[in-house]
């Protein structure tokens, strides 16, 4: 058995050491499974999981192939984009369109009669569904959240009875946990649920915004407070209820006039006195919170692809326009700030696709992974490209983009919800950063302690493992050399990404021993780490989708190449910047100054200098 | 009769894709680009469903010609209701030389083979525009033949057919066994959903034929010589006084109608 961290000192994690074969390819193959990126603690590479790349049989990629055709389709004959947005309305005809495809029911197994297709499978659907934004927000959550807590956690008679006709579209399903006072702060929802006389029914009031379908759906999801009893003493605890319009006392409010995604029907629901029979409970009575969170985690990853589909689009779209149009009689393809905004799109294409699929493979992977922190990383990672390269593509074509005779203004107006919703941004980043240093925490903390009661030998050890860092000594993870699972050409890169793991490694170590708890409190710390494990996840995806291409022989891998290369320089240094960033007293942090100025801002509510054009004499 | 209909079905490049051509003009590229079924193939077979579906014949089998990649072709009509299909495996120099002759030899075989009732085509490919397997595999058959069906209706052992051709449309009455190439206006065809594919994939309803008769492939092969691309369009030229002038005849006295040059 060879350990996964070949540092002479061995790992300060205690990682616990795994045992490898070769295969046919030559590749390491794990013999055990690990949880995913969670077991990237203080300093080392997660190989097992996400070298090599996951493949998909011959026979899946068929399929795909082949479900793929009509979809595509469908959606570039019969779905007027256009004409969703402007009425903010999808047509009936498209919706039975999206029905009769068998899109309501992805996921839900055939024997309730959807197309039980895997996460993979979904990802890849919804490239080419991505490319109206009103559509993929309506499939979105009807599947993805809205029937997913049946999914997952519901019992086989609801299964039975709901999913059915879930999986057809004859009742559409929503999601039903933000309310007025509560959205990201979801533990904190007021809606109650109180047991009738006869304990078989519980009475459901309260109100709920921004529920995607609300006006239409017939089955919700609704998280409600609930009375239990834990050891004797009565608490309130979020419970997760399956609760049809048809029990009377649902109401829907008019639907929301957003700046994007107008044909999904957006609305408030109130619900008053609302039965729902106690067999609707999903789960246990008190467990609806941890439902909800993973019904939420489930459905981020497929952001990745969604947006990768579209931008490869707005490629096309925007690179006819370029080559065509001439000015100063050139084309506009020749001008480099025009080039850099198209190899921008390909990189973060390039980039999210990696990240999407590796998640989904790694989802799919039999037993039950918690690849929760991954998609959280997919979901900024692509919101924020994806909304930064809609508005350049939009800029490439200058005044024609601003206008309505063009898609690229809808495209910019639909993207701008993807960092609010399905999380937002700020929240993920704080769970990104304090799951990814949750591990490490509790193992750095026995290590701490020992050092505080002064245990020279390890305060020795890590001080001199500090020092070499910090020289710049090369840290072997394994991911280069004769035994390499990264393909020689990507070594350089290779190599940047095990720096930037070591020098992340020792980075957390030394913010958790200088705030300890309290960094829950520093968001700007934790972004900085988010940002650095988004980078870091993102680099390992891009390097091990390109191994494989190149060892496989795929079409144009030579381009993957570039772009692995050119992302990973690129990661490497934004990592580097914002690691310094966060050393002790590190001249290059502004944080304390920019609090200072966010508190006299907001104490005055507006902006507090005078004028330039003041005097005093 | 046994109420077997034959649809022919090709794979050829998406009517979408930008055609280019090969650097050594020996063709188009078809590496890597994408391919589906001919538009009017998918007009033959869902015409081939209905009938099915209004119960006026028994089993619809799609036959394409060509490589591996053809499988792909059948198991799309497989998915929009065909019951069963026959993949004659066609590559190589074979299929770069495969034209209308030589695939209406092998569907005039099949169709004895099959005992087919009646033979649906689509008019034409997309990629070749020859307009020709049809014709050939009635003339072939010695059947008769209906080609740029707009409207098909079976009436006993009889066909009705309406036919779009340059002067409006023709009305004929022809008896079965017979071959039909489908037009554009003919119908609709369904989407494959997403369920029927998956139910096509489990389902391995394709036999794989050698075409046994290597004659019949070699036979009245057309030679290319080369694949160019057409020249950039050229914006029009203004010859003056190219333009027909002409005044309006008022009632009463004829004007004079003047004519000056006029380009032909």
């Amino acid at each position: 058995s060879v350990s996964l961290c070949n540092t002479s000192q061995g790992c300060s994690a205690g990682f616990v050491s795994k045992v490898w074969k070769r295969d046919a390819h030559g590749y390491q193959q794990p013999l055990q499974c690990c949880d995913c990126f969670k077991d990237l603690r203080a300093c080392f590479v997660l190989q097992a999981e996400v070298f090599p790349y996951p493949e998909i049989g011959n026979d899946e990629l068929e399929e795909i192939k082949q479900l793929v055709a009509p979809v595509e389709k469908f959606f570039s004959d019969d779905v007027d984009s256009a004409k969703i947005d402007r009425e903010a309305t999808i047509p009936p005809e498209t919706l039975q369109g999206l029905k009769d495809l068998g899109l309501f029911g992805i996921m839900i197994p055939e024997e309730y009669g959807g197309l039980g297709l895997s996460n993979t499978i979904y990802a890849r659907l919804n490239e080419i569904i991505a490319l109206d934004g009103s559509i993929a927000v309506t499939l979105a959550a009807h599947q993805a959240i809205g029937l997913k807590g049946i999914l997952i956690a519901g019992n086989e008679a609801q299964k039975q009875k709901y999913l059915p006709k879930l999986a057809s579209g004859e009742h559409i399903a929503a999601f039903c946990l933000t309310e007025p006072g509560s959205g990201s702060d979801a533990a904190s929802i007021q809606t109650r649920a109180t047991l009738s006389e006869d304990g078989k029914h519980y009475l459901i009031n309260g109100s709920k915004i921004w529920i995607s379908n609300g006006g239409m759906a017939d089955i919700m999801t609704v998280f409600a407070r609930t009375e239990v009893e834990v050891d004797g003493v009565k608490k309130d605890k979020i419970s997760a209820f399956i609760v049809e319009r048809a029990f009377g006392g649902i109401t829907s409010g008019k639907p929301e006039d957003k700046l994007g995604i107008r044909g999904s029907n957006t609305c408030e629901l109130s619900f008053d006195n609302v039965p729902v029979p106690v067999e609707n409970v999903i789960g246990e009575i008190g467990g609806g919170f941890k439902i909800a969170m993973n019904i939420l985690n489930s459905g981020r990853f497929s952001m990745g692809s969604s947006c990768a589909g579209m931008i490869k689009k707005l490629i096309e779209l925007t690179s006819e326009y370029a080559t065509t149009r001439k000015q100063f009689n050139k084309s506009l393809s020749e001008f480099g700030m025009i080039q850099e905004k198209f190899a921008m799109m390909a990189l973060n294409a390039f980039v999210m696709e990696s990240m999407a699929y590796l998640t989904s493979g790694m989802m799919d992977r039999p037993g039950i992974p918690d690849c929760s922190l991954e998609a959280a990383m997919v979901k900024v990672f692509s919101s924020e490209g994806g909304w930064i390269c809609v508005s350049e593509a939009l800029q490439v074509l200058g005044g024609l983009g601003y206008t309505k005779n063009y898609p690229f203004e809808r495209f910019v107006r639909d993207c701008r919800i993807l960092p609010i919703f399905e999380g937002t941004n700020e929240i993920l980043r704080m769970y990104i950063a304090l799951t990814g240093m949750q591990y490490a925490g509790k193992i750095l903390t026995g290590k701490i302690k020992e050092m505080k009661k002064g245990n020279i030998g390890l305060a020795i050890g890590m001080v001199s493992k500090k020092l070499r860092a910090s020289l710049g000594a090369s840290v072997d993870l394994g991911l280069t050399g004769k035994d390499g699972v990264v393909h020689p050409s990507l070594e350089d890169s290779a190599k940047k990404l095990e720096q930037n793991v070591s020098l992340f490694g020792s980075t957390v170590e030394s913010l958790l021993y200088r705030y300890g708890k309290t960094i829950v409190d520093e968001q700007l710390v934790l972004k900085r780490v988010a940002d650095v494990l988004i980078h870091i996840y993102a680099m390992t995806a891009v390097l091990s989708r390109a191994s494989r291409s190149i060892s496989i022989g795929l079409r144009n891998h030579d381009h993957e190449v570039l772009l692995a290369n050119t992302f990973c320089n690129d990661a490497f240094f934004k990592n580097n910047y914002w690691m310094v960033q966060l050393q002790k007293h590190s001249p290059e942090n502004n944080d304390a100054n920019i609090k200072k100025i966010a508190k006299q801002v907001l104490e005055n509510r507006a902006y507090i200098c005078s004028h330039p054009l003041e005097r005093t004499y | 009769m046994s109420g077997r209909v034959l649809v022919g079905v090709k794979r050829v490049i998406d009517y979408a894709v930008k055609i280019r051509v090969k650097p050594d003009n020996t063709g188009v590229v078809t590496d890597g680009v994408k391919h589906s079924m001919n538009p009017f193939c998918e007009i033959a077979v869902e015409e081939a469903v209905k009938l099915k579906e209004k119960k006026l014949i028994k089993e619809v089998v799609a036959v394409s010609c060509g490589p591996q990649q053809s499988q792909e072709t059948i198991r799309t009509a497989l998915a929009m209701g065909a019951d069963r299909g026959i993949h004659v495996d066609v590559s190589g120099k074979d299929y770069e030389n495969l034209g209308p002759l030589q695939v209406s030899k092998i569907l005039a075989a099949l169709a004895k083979q099959e005992d087919a009732q009646l033979i649906l085509l689509g008019k034409q490919a997309i990629d070749d525009d020859c307009n020709q397997t049809g014709q050939m595999t009635a003339a072939l058959l010695d059947w008769p033949q209906g080609t740029f069906a707009s409207e098909v209706s079976l009436e006993g052992d009889k066909i009705n057919l309406v036919r779009e051709i340059d002067g409006g449309l023709e009305h004929i009455k022809i008896n079965t066994p017979a071959v039909i190439t489908a037009d554009l206006r003919l119908n609709t065809p369904r989407y494959a959903t997403l369920p029927n594919i998956m139910d096509s994939l489990m389902n391995n309803e394709t036999e794989l034929h050698k075409p046994n008769h290597r004659t019949s492939l070699c036979v009245g092969l057309i030679p290319l010589f080369e694949t160019v691309a057409p020249e950039d369009m050229q914006g029009g030229t203004d010859r003056s006084g190219a333009m027909l002038r002409h005044t309006v005849l008022q009632s009463g006295k004829p004007k004079r109608i003047i004519l000056s040059c006029l380009c032909i």
